[in-house]
């Protein structure tokens, strides 16, 4: 039987896999984003259209039992870490057997066997969650770690500071991983933040920082590795800034027409899925018919996924009655 | 049993906790090396060292988000707001996150965390130290409230509260800290259980806090046959024990320390009218602050909060007129 953790390991060390996974999550958010057009899903959707990259990266480094906070934009992260396309999907379409029981929806992602706390639709708020999360582990004297990701609009934010700053002063086993999709919602960071690059203001909390290209899954694992190693080692936590870019809007309702002209076609070449396709290619790891049988693959999983989740039951009425207070042990 | 403060039973609640649970740390401003302003920590880092005991920046959002992170990750952090004004910059990781964990989890996760403020005015902290602001959290399902009103209950609601697996939020009348009581450490609160600190045929008295006390004083002066309901869990409250009260005695008043408007007493009043309405021989009416910030100076102050005086002229209205008296403020015609 397939689960979460298997999915997950399956990534572990094997780039093809990894690809593969790039490729169900590009699928996965093309027909998401259908589906919400024509009006069969309600709420809102954040896709992760064009950042498939760091989130496999992220999980084919990081072991299962270590723990994610991430954002509303989380099908991707989702995905990568191991949860099935039908958990998520169901979710999406408020299913019981969506993975947070159809109460959480699509900004809320969550699987505690894979490591996946629920994602968070606050910004900034997973940065000292994972912060917390890492003291956990540091005073219980164990190796895990926390992965905080969110987006460049986070790094504004009061709790994006005050996780740092509090991270550093107890050296804790955290990695904050910045996912500058260059926009925040509509705007364009250069009219919201002073820098460009985003991992200089863990500087001011004197600690270990570098940028890393997004678009690029070796890149990704290069450098989520060093922070990781760090972080085991007892080494304290790093600001890692990737660089990538939002291909779809901010949202479902966003159409993404204040993009400078000719900025997403000078992005599109950076697609992640091409760059590894190409990468595969010239390593012989792949030849063109098979990533397009892997694509075609990928097509009608996610079909039958959505055949398969839309027959699905909606929650029972009691299920908004259940798990609001934790009961104490024993009773 | 011994005599303590309440400020002193606070501390041997914790390190009760501490001794019997490893997982139990504490985190706060100014709470290890300096043992809190209040000193609500005398000698805890001292006995469990600076790895369980840990001063925090002053960074309200930040720590009390990581205390959400480490309590999924099983640890029972203690986080003390030392002005619960200072929660404000942090209901975020206590309302919307902590709160919403268990939840989204399906009952996977769980939040054992004790957040500990103090609370209220009469100490002429002015407007933005003194307030109670219960029912910032009151509204939040997820969430629970307590509040002590003597060194008993800050005891045994702390050790409830540490012990219990949900984020739960302690307000601490910072004017008691230094009062005496008895405390008994073999009660551990049954939380969402009020105690009913005296009985009587008349009129019901539900409080909280320092006004358990302004009641108790003002039922001796008024020689009123009452039950006096220390609510003691604001979420979820005693329904039982307030309505049982109200089918025996037919009068309903509840003092509350916090505004007039969207304060918990109209839930008790609105649960009362709904379910013992054919009980009541009177209106039931609460006895609040007005609907104005804490002043500072010591004679604004001094008339903010319920005061014992006023609470008797009210409770002798409640008992001659099936009306319900008017507050101070319009009675003297001081505002309306």
């Amino acid at each position: 039987m397939t689960t979460s953790r298997s999915r997950r390991s399956a990534l572990y060390g094997n780039d093809l896999a990894c690809y593969e996974r790039m490729v169900e999550i590009r699928e996965f958010e093309r027909v998401t984003n259908e589906l919400f057009a024509a009006g069969s899903i309600r709420g809102t959707t954040h896709l992760a259209v064009g950042q498939e990259a760091l989130a496999v990266g992220i999980a084919s480094i990081l072991k299962a039992d270590d723990v994610v906070a991430a954002t509303y934009r989380s099908h991707a992260i989702a995905l990568a870490l191991g949860l099935s396309p039908h958990s998520v999907l169901a979710e999406i379409m408020g299913k019981e057997t969506g993975c947070c029981g159809g109460v959480g929806g699509s900004m809320h992602m969550c699987d505690m066997s894979v490591g996946l706390l629920p994602t968070s639709a606050i910004i900034g708020a997973g940065v000292p969650i994972a912060t917390g999360a890492a003291l956990a582990f540091q005073i219980q004297k164990s190796d895990r770690v926390s992965v905080a990701l969110f987006g460049d609009g986070s790094t504004n934010i009061g709790a994006f500071h005050e996780g740092l700053n509090l991270a550093s002063i107890w050296n804790l086993p955290v990695i904050f991983i910045c996912d500058n999709n260059v926009y925040g919602e509509y705007s364009r960071i250069d009219i919201t933040t002073p820098i460009e690059d985003l991992h200089m203001r863990a500087e001011s909390y004197a600690m270990p920082h570098f940028a890393l290209d997004g678009m690029d899954i070796h890149a990704v694992r290069k450098g989520v590795t060093e922070a990781v190693e760090r972080a085991r080692s007892g080494g304290g936590p790093t600001l890692i800034e990737a660089k990538t870019y939002r291909f779809s809007g901010h949202s479902r309702a966003d159409q993404g027409l204040y993009r400078p002209e000719g900025e997403l076609e000078k992005w599109l070449k950076r697609d992640p899925i091409l760059v590894t396709e190409t990468d595969l290619i010239a390593r012989k790891e792949i030849t063109s018919q098979k990533i397009e049988e892997m694509k075609q693959e990928a097509v009608s999983t996610i079909a039958a996924v959505i055949e398969q989740a839309s027959h699905d039951a909606t929650p029972k009425l009691s299920a908004m009655f259940e798990n609001i207070y934790a009961q104490p042990k024993g009773k | 049993m011994g005599a303590m403060r309440v400020r002193q039973a606070i501390v041997q609640a914790l390190a009760d906790e501490m001794r019997a649970d490893e997982t139990v740390i504490f985190i706060g401003e100014d709470i290890a090396a300096a043992e809190g302003p209040f000193k609500t920590s005398e000698g805890i880092l001292e006995e469990f060292g600076p790895i369980r005991v840990r001063d925090t920046p002053i960074s309200e959002m930040g720590f009390t988000g990581a205390a959400v992170g480490a309590a999924m990750m099983g640890l029972k952090p203690v986080v003390e707001i030392m002005f619960i004004e200072f929660l404000g910059v942090a209901l975020d990781a206590l309302v919307t996150e902590g709160a919403k964990m268990h939840y989204l989890s399906k009952g996977e996760l769980s939040v054992p965390m004790t957040v500990r403020a103090s609370c209220g005015s009469g100490l002429g902290f002015g407007s933005q130290h003194s307030q109670t602001l219960e029912n910032w959290v009151a509204a939040t399902p997820g969430l629970k409230v307590l509040m002590p009103s003597d060194s008993q209950s800050a005891y045994s609601l702390l050790r409830a509260a540490i012990q219990d697996p949900n984020p739960v939020v302690v307000l601490e009348p910072r004017i008691i800290y230094a009062e005496r009581g008895n405390v008994d450490t073999s009660i551990i609160a049954v939380i969402g259980k009020a105690h009913t600190r005296q009985s009587g045929s008349d009129l019901t008295i539900v409080a909280t806090g320092q006004m358990v006390n302004i009641a108790e004083q003002a039922i001796a002066k008024s020689g009123v046959s009452a039950d006096l309901i220390d609510l003691q869990t604001i979420v979820p409250w005693d329904r039982e024990t307030v309505r049982a009260s109200v089918k025996k005695t037919g009068r309903l008043i509840v003092v509350e320390e916090s505004p007039l408007s969207g304060g918990w007493g109209s839930e008790i009043i609105a649960d009362v009218v709904r379910n013992n309405f054919a009980d009541l021989k009177s209106t039931p009416f609460r006895i609040t602050t007005p609907d104005v910030p804490v002043p500072y100076a010591g004679e604004l102050e001094a008339k903010f909060a319920p005061q014992v005086e006023d609470v008797v002229r009210q409770i002798k209205h409640s008992l001659e007129k099936p009306d319900a008296p008017k507050p101070w403020w319009i009675e003297e015609g001081v505002a309306q």
